[in-house]
């Protein structure tokens, strides 16, 4: 047990309890978000879109991948912070021009229909729940490596504490709080790694062993391009990044936010891959082993045991923490206000206010990933969160790539579609996890499903599209003016509409 | 849809804005309905080709290696070639064409402004709303 990590990870949670619990005087809901953006510069608000996104998948993961598996699993990096591009070509800023909050806000403005949003809502909370399963399960990784107590203690620590949090902290925590935890996380994956590779280098450059496999870009063909797709075009539909877009003043500022994030989330990237490469030297157990625990193990393993070691073996718990604590506060917020607003506010909790009936989905909305983190193990964090990215991919980026681009789409064809891909790929993600896996090329299919329900997806869209095109919404053209638009031209009306209202 | 009416974005380089053109923007008249489809040509022709540019760069890399295995082995910079590009290089790239993209997608916008003019007197928002 090593007491500086434990100290680190206390500091770390109690600073993030405390920084909520004092920002709800601050932020209070998305007029407050709007009043904040003019207050946060650009960067501020890319750290602060970065400190959400990095999560433990980025942190521990990524590292422990390519210790196992080599070059190919570069791509989930790549494509981490490739989605941010795709993000920004093709929906970053007219997303913001629609004033929506939540991908459900912007179904029903671009296509006005209540049952598209019904079904909206129920993807927002199933990816959001697959992507908090890991945070989660991070969490009682890391707890049990720094403390030695059994994993469930962190899950349901870091569980309760993000969930009490929002419930009873703050509708979200302030900008910079989030900000200010990408800069942590870049200093705790930063700090040691160049402390390893000057180990590494007076060492005498010990050989890193490897093989042809480990060396290569692509493992199987189906399941790299898979990967890549979902990953690439993942990132628009979770349901955490959009509403944190909201931030921005206008549409041009989140193209300028978009383009810092990718060279802050790039930045980041850098990092993880020396903690897979060196721990084929120093941690060669691990590769067969709990690979995403690599990140967490390899200080002590390659320094010995000391105060170099002990401290930043601190940094790096301190840094994961930060990325379970950030991410999942993103996540359970976003998922909270949808459920909400969209489920327990319609049924019979209608009588609820506001605040309570936040407070009571965000209690709902945190048990249930909590307790799939006590029933599922063995999972690396990176894949699960692979899967969420290909259910986003395969359901929301079709809805926002059509809706914004194409004025053919109907309610009825993104309905379609999202079933079609995106039921798919739920389907090929349940079937990965709970089930045995499939013979042959079936295995790949259903544990990376991309590279088909992304093509069935946006197929099945327009094609429905196309038959039922006399069901176009008639203020297509009125909606794609205000998305494509600068909002100087917009007029004042419009403005002041897609400044405070939430449609 | 055979008589829609044409657009030059860059034509205000040339000639003064259109007078009116704010005002058949917002109320969408035919002339006002081709200003914003031209826009959005401009733009997702813009975001396509970036698009494309990025997809055969990075995504061709793994067919590259599959079709040339003795590259994964030529070392640059003391790292193997695949791990130079993926894990190094793609980063700026993809901030690159991110910078790039928000370039150009802005002057596609200052142009599309430049056009339209500004509103010549204030104009009620009832056709911009989106029910």
């Amino acid at each position: 047990m090593n007491a500086y990590a434990l100290f680190a990870i206390a500091t770390v949670t109690v600073a993030t309890v405390a920084i909520g619990a004092w920002g709800i005087r601050l932020v209070r809901g998305t007029s407050d978000l709007l009043v904040a953006s003019r207050m946060v510069s650009p960067t501020q608000n890319a750290a602060a879109i970065g400190g959400e996104y990095l999560s433990a998948a980025s942190f521990l993961g990524v590292a422990g991948l390519i210790l196992a598996y080599g070059a190919q699993m570069l791509w989930y990096p790549v494509g981490f912070a490739a989605g941010y591009l795709a993000l920004l070509l093709f929906v970053a800023a007219p997303l913001r021009r629609s004033g929506a909050f939540t991908l459900p806000d912007f179904c029903e403005a671009r296509l006005a229909s209540p049952r598209l949003r019904r079904l909206a809502t129920a993807f927002v909370l199933f990816i959001g729940w697959f992507y908090l399963l890991p945070q989660l399960q991070g969490a009682g990784l890391t707890f049990r490596i720094v403390t030695g107590a059994p994993s469930w203690v962190g899950v349901v620590l870091v569980g309760a504490v993000v969930t009490g949090n929002v419930a009873f902290g703050g509708m979200r925590s302030a900008t910079y709080v989030q900000a200010f935890q990408y800069w942590l996380k870049l200093t705790a994956i930063a700090v040691p790694a160049f402390f390893l590779l000057a180990r590494w280098n007076d060492d005498g450059r010990p050989a890193i062993p490897v093989d042809d496999a480990w060396l290569a870009p692509a493992g199987g063909m189906v399941a790299t391009y898979s990967l890549i797709l979902a990953t690439f075009l993942g990132t628009m539909g979770l349901p955490h990044v959009l509403a944190r877009f909201y931030t921005n003043p206008d549409g041009g500022s989140a193209r300028r936010t978009t383009t810092i994030v990718l060279g802050l989330v790039g930045l980041f990237y850098l990092f993880p891959t020396v903690y897979g490469v060196l721990g084929r030297v120093y941690t060669p157990e691990l590769a067969t082993g709990r690979n995403d625990t690599v990140v967490l193990l390899l200080p002590a393993a390659a320094l010995g045991p000391g105060l170099a070691a002990d401290v930043l073996g601190a940094l790096v718990a301190a840094g994961a923490f930060a990325a379970f604590l950030s991410t999942s506060n993103g996540l359970l917020t976003s998922v909270a206000g949808v459920l909400a607003n969209d489920v327990l506010g319609r049924g019979r909790l209608a009588g609820w206010g506001p605040l309570p009936l936040f407070r009571a989905a965000a209690l709902f909305a945190g048990a249930v990933p909590t307790g799939l983190a006590l029933a599922v193990h063995g999972l690396n964090v990176s894949q699960v969160v692979g899967l969420a990215f290909a259910v986003a991919a395969s359901s929301f980026c079709p809805m926002l790539v059509l809706g914004i681009w194409w004025r053919g789409l109907t309610a009825a064809g993104a309905a379609a579609g999202i079933l079609a891909g995106g039921g798919s790929a739920v389907v090929a993600v349940l079937w990965t996890i709970f089930l045995p896996p499939a013979p042959g090329l079936a295995a790949d299919l259903l544990a990376q499903p991309a590279a088909w329900t992304v093509p069935l997806a946006f197929a099945v869209m327009v094609s429905v599209s196309l038959a039922t095109r006399r069901r176009v919404p008639g203020a297509v053209g009125a909606m794609l003016l205000r998305l494509h638009a600068p909002e100087t031209l917009h007029s004042p009306e419009t403005q002041r509409r897609s400044e405070t209202s939430r449609l | 849809m055979s008589d829609r009416v044409r657009v030059d974005l860059a034509a205000h380089r040339r000639v003064r804005p259109r007078p009116g053109a704010h005002d058949e923007l917002v109320e969408q008249t035919p002339m006002g309905d081709a200003l914003v489809r031209e826009l959005m040509r401009v733009q997702l022709g813009l975001a396509l080709r970036l698009a494309a540019v990025v997809a055969v760069a990075l995504g061709g890399l793994p067919l590259l290696f599959s079709l040339w295995p003795a590259g994964t082995h030529v070392a640059v910079a003391g790292m193997p070639l695949p791990w130079l590009l993926l894990g190094v290089v793609s980063f700026p790239f993809l901030a690159g064409a991110g910078l790039v993209y928000t370039r150009l997608a802005e002057r596609n916008e200052a142009d599309f402004a430049a056009l339209v003019g500004r509103p010549a007197e204030r104009v009620t928002g009832s056709e911009l709303s989106p029910q």
